[in-house]
């Protein structure tokens, strides 16, 4: 055992940021870091970075994938891809996911957690409505389930009367008979119902994300704004959402990000060909379509650098966003 | 109270006051009816989200006559064989089996290769650290779907390779369960350096001292230690891998070797709105009920650990 000195290490335990190695963590480094990266270096470049640089190659091909040649066309995938209406109507609906789903489930999101922790005035002051704890644990189900789970079953929610529809059923139940409809099978609602599931899955997990921000925030500021007579929206508007904005800002990156993949949803609920009249397509699945149906290798990766150009749109839109100023409690 | 610049000491927040005797401006009978108001919201929110989850197990033990002719009831008799069926017959057994098999080799090895890559990037200085920091890291931000394309054909490719090559290629759930690694690389190395970054120094150099080598230092000392990181992030990626379904569409395709949501999806795309729907949804309840009940059972941990990458 080596006596070495640490006396210079001691003042680095309270900024343990950086730890820069004393000369007992320098014997023997270099064989244990490659021993350690080695493996997951490997995989991780075999199976994901191989593939991205390969992709955006094969989009410049006209690889058909049973052939062995790949000849090098330039942009013609980008053209073929822009003459064509479907890939405009997949676009389209990409762009609804990005941007109806993040508005309407952190909405919900924001004024359910705000009930559940602060949504009630009683005797007590200010706290959380009746049965708040149970609402946590049942809102964030969906979010444990796969996609294609929750894709089965409301493929058969939203079925036709006659295979058992709930959705239908329902709307009889309460004397709305005139509005059933075979949700989708009709190009006007298909991909609408959609949207209605995928907020549907996600609004529990911003409520409790934005109920860790919340409970962060002192019961006290509430006491006074209370105090002042405050109304309800007031206090929300000018308390709790300054407070949260931060997570709201994330949350909305995130779940634009989630939203852009509706693959599973659209393949199991309207079919591989995007529901009635392809009305429903999304990116993912008329890429899928391209790839592993029509084998056209070299568009569907112009698809796949679409939809890389838009992921990287809503992640500059948020660092720019997230340069703004925090309100520091 | 229309300021946003709240100057406040930190929390810890002081408990409520006592019930004041008069009662505070805003809660009078008005408030009493939004209260009840925002109760019932919220209600309704809670029947929307558990009444198609009942539904479907309430379903899944019906004749199919009792499914059609009274979607509300309760069945008269509870059917189970509508779960033989489904579990033999309709193969979700089968798929069940398959779906613990890739979790049993994905989840494990990616916390080990994802602690390990983590722990060198977090706590050594060497060449090109950031490098493969940022390497890792970069690809949260690139979309599934760019890579599955080249992806197909680097798996289908491995069944070339000598010796190992029998036991990977397309249709193996070994490949399957080393790509789930690979896509869950960025985010577990992203969260576990941040978690490894915040270990103390100090021990490192006692352990090494002690003449702990820097194999031990990292399994008997800092894994330990890092231990409610790697369970947060373990919750995270086992149902990610359980749920996932695009990757095992595109890499397996022979029908005996489909995974649970796989196979669940392409029997309710196949047999469409004509068929024997309640063996369906025992089929939809062997996948759903298992996942509920481990997230009721742990609640705080996986609620702390889907939320854990947004939040860090």
């Amino acid at each position: 055992m080596s006596v070495i000195d640490v006396a210079p290490r001691a003042e680095a335990r309270g900024a343990p940021r950086r730890p820069k190695p004393g000369p007992a963590l320098q014997h023997g480094k270099v064989g244990f870091v490659l021993a350690f990266l080695a493996v997951p270096v490997v995989i991780y470049g075999l199976f994901v970075l191989s593939p991205y640089v390969q992709a955006i190659y094969i989009s410049l091909t006209d690889w058909s994938g049973l052939t062995a040649s790949q000849t090098f066309v330039g942009f013609d995938n980008y053209v073929r891809l822009f003459e064509d209406d479907q890939f405009w109507v997949a676009l389209k609906n990409n762009v609804i996911l990005m941007l109806v789903v993040p508005v309407v489930t952190l909405a919900l999101g924001l004024f359910f957690a705000s009930m559940i922790n602060v949504g009630r005035r009683g005797k007590s002051g200010i706290e959380g409505v009746r049965g708040s704890k149970v609402y946590r644990v049942v809102y964030f189900f969906p979010l444990v389930l796969s996609m294609a789970v929750i894709g089965v079953l409301f493929k058969y929610v939203f079925a036709p009367t006659e295979a058992g529809g709930i959705f239908n059923g329902l709307l009889g139940l309460v004397g709305l008979d005139g509005l059933t409809q075979p949700w989708l099978g009709d190009p006007r609602f298909a991909f609408w119902c959609v949207v209605v599931v995928m907020i549907w899955a996600f609004v529990g997990f911003y409520v409790v994300l934005f109920s860790a921000a919340m409970q962060s925030i002192p019961k006290d500021i509430y006491e006074a704004a209370l105090l002042d007579g405050s109304s309800r929206f007031t206090t929300f508007r000018h308390v709790t959402l300054p407070l949260v904005w931060d997570t709201v800002q994330v949350g909305w990156v995130y779940m634009a990000i989630q939203a852009m993949d509706g693959f599973a949803l659209v393949h199991i609920m309207l079919g591989i060909s995007g529901g009635p009249s392809r009305a429903g397509d999304v990116l993912g699945v008329a890429l899928y379509r391209s790839a592993f149906n029509s084998y056209r290798f070299g568009y569907a990766s112009a698809i796949g650098v679409v939809l890389l150009v838009l992921t990287l749109i809503i992640s500059v839109l948020f660092m720019r966003a997230a340069r703004r100023e925090r309100v520091e409690l | 109270m229309t300021t946003t610049s709240v100057d406040h000491p930190p929390p810890p927040a002081p408990p409520a006051e006592p019930a004041s005797p008069r009662r505070g401006p805003g809660v009078g009978a008005g408030a009493g009816a939004l209260n009840l108001l925002n109760g019932g919201f919220m209600l309704v929110w809670a029947l929307i989200t558990t009444l198609p989850l009942l539904w479907a197990i309430i379903s899944s033990f019906k004749t199919n006559t009792e499914f059609l002719s009274d979607p509300w009831g309760l069945p008269e008799t509870l059917r189970f064989d509508n779960f033989a069926r489904a579990w033999s017959t309709a193969n979700i057994g089968q798929y069940f089996v398959n779906s613990v098999i890739v979790v049993a080799i994905s989840v494990p090895l990616t916390m080990l290769l994802g602690a390990m890559a983590a722990y060198v990037l977090a706590r050594y200085d060497f060449p090109g650290n950031r490098v493969v920091y940022f390497g890792f890291v970069g690809g949260m931000i690139f979309p599934v779907f760019l890579a599955l394309v080249p992806l197909f054909f680097v798996v289908r490719n491995l069944q070339n390779l000598p010796l190992l090559g029998e036991f990977l290629g397309l249709n193996s759930h070994l490949s399957l369960a080393l790509v789930y690694v690979a896509f869950s690389m960025p985010f577990t190395v992203f969260f576990l350096t941040a978690f490894f970054r915040t270990q103390p120094t100090s021990i490192a150099e006692a352990a090494i001292m002690d003449g702990c080598s820097h194999f031990g230092l990292f399994f008997r000392v800092m894994l330990p230690m890092a231990k409610p990181g790697l369970i947060s992030i373990g919750l995270f990626n086992v149902l990610g891998h359980w749920n996932q379904y695009i990757l095992p569409v595109v890499l397996m395709n022979e029908p005996e070797k489909k995974v649970l949501a796989q196979g669940l999806a392409a029997l309710a795309i196949s047999q469409g709105y004509r068929g024997d729907w309640t063996a369906l949804f025992a089929g939809l309840v062997i996948a759903l009920l298992p996942v509920l009940i481990v997230y009721i059972l742990f609640q705080k941990q996986v609620q702390a650990g889907l939320t854990a990458g947004v939040l860090k």
